[in-house]
């Protein structure tokens, strides 16, 4: 009885209390950034002004012509909408294969998509940087949108096969059966049945591109450089205005933020791998 | 029309064959009932039938053509699904419609057929909602309605009432006999239930590990049939079968006798047994008798009440006429 009633406390009591601890441990970052940008970049290194300051607006205001924002922001939005489509479009017909017309190498497939995550990115570095000045494409959007398609496709294909694998096969012989071609079978029966899969996925992988650093970072320097570019590019030169920094930072990653919150339902489900129902 | 014949048909999965070669006829307008018990190869053979399963070897033709080729929809066949494997995100209108909508054909001409299909499997009422929101029977009859309006050559069912409980399962059984007697279409029903077999078809096909046992009328099945095997799977209860010193005897290395042919007398007979169970239905009464020799238990089908109870002695004679005799090999000798 001892033994249930401490643990029935713990969970009236104690639960809450952690889970708001951890919360508030990985949000005050966060937290610290929001409030910085609200700063003055004088005020924002002096310790008296942690959390009583005078907040001000100026680093917002002039964040487009100090850091010329919008452009950073609007290669972001390209890439990340462009790479999301480009991924979604050939991982669904590539998990759609897989999940209803397994051969014998399907498995070792999946487990090779999945290993190409493993490699250290920084292995094909190099590589990379000579093959994109090669032909051409260092610093372009269709180099970004190429880049960030691939490195994200295994996680889009594992995810949709997992959600289309709930799919009855029945259903899609169905089909078959009703005379819809492979395309309609996609288009008629399976985007719709596993809309919610293919939303989250979808939502996933569009936040992953957005913040996507290593690469776009290192294969951009100014048409095809995204907010990470942004961010990254200002921290030596003018580590002072810390400020001015956390607007722009801020601003980054705050739509990233909301859709994330708007959208919390989706995210869990995908990142639990279509395990929970 | 719709004559299908398999030709040498034979389907392995990697290493294993779970058909050997077959050959099969099923006439136009027949009802054809595959039967066997589970992993006998029945739904691959029907899955072949419909292409959704390819032939290792063989060929079938449907109408004198050759389709061993063709993808399913271009068959002409229609299938209802043990599952029913209904579109869940359609409406029963747009289940039922589904396949007209592929072909192409027009709304108003769909709004039609859908009606007038719905209309005979009583599913005016539905015709709106979601899959999720029927009843198994009812779900089985918009799976129904989805085959009927393509009006197909042949309708192939894939044990489709196993889903639903016992009273609908022999309502949707006398439907679905029904609809073939209206619309003279060949059908392939596919089942491990040997009283859905003699009751709905006009033509048996008893399988075992992919090999066809027998093929004929239910009839036929019952009177005559060819071996241990479909002695045993045909007719409920199931037909009482010994071998040894008992069907020596008899003149044959195994003896079978169903549990109706049968006389039971409580004083003298051929067999003497103990009552074991006696099931009283009112209509008949089926007694399991244990201790005859013979077999564990031999089960006995009295037409009528009769007043026996577990422990009585009584005793068995076969109807001489009625016997089954077989050789070692477990085939029928006349």
């Amino acid at each position: 009885m001892a033994i249930v009633a401490q643990s029935s406390k713990f969970g009236t009591y104690g639960r809450p209390i952690l889970a708001w601890a951890v919360g508030l441990l990985f949000f005050f970052p966060i937290f610290y950034m929001v409030m910085t940008s609200f700063k003055t970049d004088a005020d924002a290194v002096k310790p008296e002004f942690l959390f009583f300051f005078t907040p001000t607006l100026d680093n917002y205001l002039n964040m487009a012509e100090n850091y010329d924002y919008w452009r950073f922001a609007k290669n972001s939005v390209i890439t990340a909408v462009l790479a999301t489509v480009f991924t979604m479009f050939v991982g669904i017909p590539a998990a759609y294969a897989m999940a209803f017309n397994p051969s014998r190498a399907t498995k070792d497939v999946l487990m090779w998509m999945l290993s190409t995550k493993m490699l250290p990115a920084a292995a094909v570095l190099y590589p990379m940087i000579y093959l994109a000045k090669g032909i051409g494409l260092y610093d372009t959007k269709v180099l970004i949108v190429t880049v960030l398609s691939l490195i994200n496709l295994p996680i889009a294909i594992w995810m949709l096969f997992t959600y289309f694998k709930e799919i009855p096969k029945d259903i899609i012989e169905a089909g078959k059966m009703d005379g819809v071609n492979t395309w309609g079978e996609i288009k008629e029966i399976l985007v719709p049945l596993a809309w919610g899969g293919i939303a989250s996925t979808a939502l996933l992988i569009f936040i992953f591109c957005w913040n996507e650093a290593y690469w776009t970072v290192r294969l951009t320097t100014i048409d095809a450089a995204t907010l990470s570019k942004l961010i990254e590019g200002n921290r030596a030169p003018e580590g002072l205005f810390f400020g001015r920094l956390s607007a722009v930072s801020t601003a980054a990653v705050g739509p990233i933020v909301v859709l994330g919150w708007f959208c919390q339902k989706q995210l869990v489900q995908g990142l639990t791998f279509g395990a929970v129902k | 029309m719709g004559r299908i014949v398999l030709n040498n048909v034979t389907k392995s999965f990697g290493e294993t064959q779970v058909i050997p070669p077959l050959d099969l006829t099923i006439e136009d307008g027949e009802f054809a009932v595959f039967v066997g018990p589970s992993g006998c190869g029945k739904s691959t053979l029907l899955r072949m039938i419909a292409g959704l399963e390819d032939l290792t070897s063989g060929d079938i033709e449907i109408d004198g053509e050759n389709v061993t080729e063709t993808p399913p929809s271009k068959r002409g066949l229609a299938m209802v699904f043990q599952s029913y494997a209904l579109y869940p995100h359609m409406s029963v209108r747009k289940n039922i419609g589904f396949p007209l909508r592929m072909e192409g054909l027009d709304q108003a001409e769909i709004d039609k057929k859908v009606e007038a299909a719905a209309q005979s499997l009583n599913l005016m009422d539905y015709l709106d909602r979601k899959p999720a929101a029927l009843s198994g029977g009812q779900r089985q009859r918009v799976a129904i309605g989805r085959a009927i309006v393509r009006n197909p050559s042949a309708f192939l069912f894939d044990e489709p009432l196993s889903n639903l409980d016992a009273a609908l399962r022999v309502g949707m059984r006398l439907e679905i006999s029904e609809m073939h007697e209206r619309m003279k279409t060949t059908m392939i029903y596919v089942t491990h239930d040997q009283v859905e077999a003699m009751t709905m078809a006009d033509k048996i096909v008893v399988l075992q590990a992919g090999v066809i046992e027998q093929v004929g009328s239910p009839l036929e099945l019952y009177h005559k049939p060819r071996n241990v095997f479909v002695a045993g799977f045909i007719g409920s209860p199931k037909m009482n079968i010994f071998s040894g010193p008992a069907a020596e005897a008899l003149g044959a290395h195994t003896v079978g006798i169903r549990p109706e042919h049968t006389d039971v007398s409580m004083t003298e007979g051929t067999w003497k047994g103990t009552v074991g169970v006696a099931e009283h239905l009112g209509s008949d009464t089926f007694i399991h008798v244990h201790d005859t020799g013979l077999a564990d238990m031999v089960t006995v089908r009295i037409s009528g009440d009769i007043s026996v109870k577990h422990g009585d002695t009584i005793y068995l004679t076969p109807q001489a006429d009625q016997l089954h005799k077989f050789d070692a090999q477990g085939m029928r000798v006349e």
